[in-house]
């Protein structure tokens, strides 16, 4: 869609541009590009001498177990957060979407954890299930339960998901509030009529209807997971034990800023670029077609 | 309602308020966390019900910050830190992408189209896939340990320039034909037309964008090393002492309460907006 009516003047639109261009190519392109140069070099660990290796850093990368190792971590967890936080949000959803008594109230509060940073939302849980003095960890203890996360990976793994779950339930929430209420009352009405009772309804109308919904909030969760849960991690577990929660963007982290291993460092970020791209085409071909059955 | 299921209405009301509850409960622990002795929370189990030292906890991390171990410096300077940081971040970022998709959308010129790409692709571009060298470019520049470097590398925006664009789209073009005829130029057209019609989308805008910079946590993290720019956020996580005993939980659930309040009441005060805001930067 364009304008037919426009203005014109031979500086003025480059002025309005300029603010938001200059930060774009200072704090993005150019960052973006000193990480491709950077991931062809080796530095020494005094950061003086610096080496052009071609390829090495990919290389070393894809022969590390450890780094390997992070990639089934990150896709673990955000399968995890992803799955488990839409089936309860559509749970909800689906409930809220039934009762007109207290409509509001239940979604006022349900919505504020999107409020919640994730290093925030991370350090409640910590609180929660801390080894010794949790609460969580005092019941878990009682009904015969060994917890204790700081030793064990798949429970530091829990942990983690956990956190970051809760914090997303409420925007899966109000977009399946949203997708529930756009669907016509009347053919929920039809399906009643011909008797199919509530249960049969929702899975026959009203699921395959929201399958656009489910499909857009199961990418953005995965962005959600891969990107913006570094505060959880690094509040709570930082990556372990042993790595076992060490997802992808807490590497690029640790390797560059802890270990200053800068090559290495900048050859992840490369490859998590890449796997950004492809989300967004996924999220954006998607969007464009806006599936509906 | 379809037909009249007396049961199937109640069990919504209960999977409702158990959601409720589940969702809540970490935030009421965290409160009666802040309200104890760091004595009653270190009995295993902690207490369940708010007990009397909420002023003198709050009042302790808003004056002087945790002294145990880790002196945290006074939290009410993170407050002051983070809102300034939230502001910034919002305003600045409505700022920039309105006048860029302004120029977008009312005006011809050439590279139109390249400029609105370069915006696009920062979307692929998440600071936490650039950390290092983003990190030299602002300490080349000497921005660390500012209120610049803490936010404008973070107000390009990609989503609020799109959204701009969207809603500018819709503005009638008799509008913008009017004002020519009356011999408005653009600028008085975009101040005296274009802005009031903006803003409901720029309170949308604002609601997400202020989270979004009170809640920002990697890129504070490089860039604070001087614990007085310290953002809330960033401030609890100093707090931690690695081993459940040295940290002084009372104060660090004080302050978590006091980081999450502001953002969590502008969502529930501003909910209309926030809704709004939420489902249109999607699209």
């Amino acid at each position: 869609m364009e304008k037919r009516v426009v203005f014109r003047s031979a500086w003025l639109p480059y002025a309005l541009v300029a603010p938001q261009i200059a930060i774009t190519i200072v704090f993005f392109f150019w960052p973006a590009v000193q990480a491709g140069w950077y991931s062809f070099q080796l530095q020494d660990a005094f950061g003086e001498r610096t080496q052009f290796v071609g390829f090495e850093n990919y290389r070393a990368l894809f022969a590390d177990a450890n780094y390997l190792q992070s990639f089934k971590t990150t896709a673990l967890f955000s399968l995890l957060v992803a799955g488990a936080g839409i089936a309860i949000s559509l749970l909800l959803a689906a409930m809220a979407d039934r009762v007109m008594r207290g409509a509001l109230a239940y979604r006022t509060l349900l919505i504020w954890p999107y409020a919640v940073a994730p290093a925030v939302a991370g350090v409640l849980w910590l609180f929660l299930f801390a080894p010794s003095i949790g609460i969580i960890t005092f019941a878990l203890r009682s009904l015969g339960i060994q917890w204790d996360w700081v030793l064990q990976g798949d429970q530091a793994m829990l942990l983690v998901v956990i956190a970051a779950t809760w914090k997303q339930i409420s925007y899966n929430f109000l977009f399946f509030l949203a997708g529930l209420q756009s669907i016509p009352r009347s053919l929920i009405e039809a399906a009643a009529i011909d008797g199919a009772g509530p249960s049969r309804r929702f899975w026959t109308i009203v699921f395959p209807l929201l399958s656009p919904t489910a499909f857009f909030l199961l990418v953005v969760n995965i962005v959600y997971a891969f990107f913006e849960t570094f505060g959880v991690i690094d509040a709570t577990t930082q990556g372990g034990p042993a790595g076992a929660t060490q997802i992808l963007v807490y590497k690029v982290y640790y390797d560059g800023v802890k270990a200053a291993d800068l090559g290495g460092s900048s050859a992840q970020s490369v490859i998590l670029m890449f796997i950004v791209i492809a989300l967004t085409v996924v999220q954006f071909k998607f969007v464009e077609r806006k599936v509906q059955y | 309602m379809i037909e009249n299921r007396p049961w199937l209405t109640v069990f919504s009301h209960v999977v409702l308020i158990a959601g409720i509850l589940v969702v809540g409960f970490p935030l009421y622990v965290t409160f009666v966390a802040s309200t104890r002795t760091l004595d009653d929370i270190l009995t295993v189990p902690m207490p369940l019900l708010p007990g009397d030292q909420l002023w003198q906890n709050y009042s302790t991390v808003l004056g002087t910050g945790t002294t145990r171990g880790i002196t945290s410096g006074p939290v009410a300077r993170m407050m002051l830190n983070s809102l300034i940081v939230a502001l910034a971040i919002a305003f600045g970022k409505i700022a920039i992408s309105i006048i860029a998709s302004f120029a977008i959308v009312f005006f011809r010129f050439p590279l139109r189209n390249f400029f609105f790409w370069m915006i696009f692709i920062t979307l692929m571009l998440p600071v936490e896939v650039r950390i290092i060298p983003t990190f030299k470019v602002v300490a080349d520049l000497g921005l660390i340990n500012s209120y610049v470097g803490l936010t404008l590398p973070l107000i390009a925006s990609a989503t609020a320039t799109f959204l701009f664009r969207q809603f500018f789209l819709t503005v009638p073009e008799e509008l913008a034909e009017a004002a020519r005829i009356d011999g408005a130029g653009p600028m008085r057209f975009f101040w005296d037309v274009v802005l009031p019609l903006s803003k409901t989308s720029i309170a949308a805008l604002f609601v997400i964008q202020f989270i979004y910079g009170w809640n920002q946590y990697l890129w504070p993290l490089l860039i604070t090393t001087d614990e007085s720019m310290s953002t809330a956020v960033i401030g609890i996580k100093r707090m931690i002492n690695t081993g459940d005993a040295l940290t002084e939980w009372n104060l660090v659930m004080a302050t978590a309460m006091l980081a999450l309040l502001p953002p969590a009441l502008v969502v529930m005060l501003m909910q209309r907006w926030f809704v709004r805001g939420l489902v249109e930067t999607e699209k």
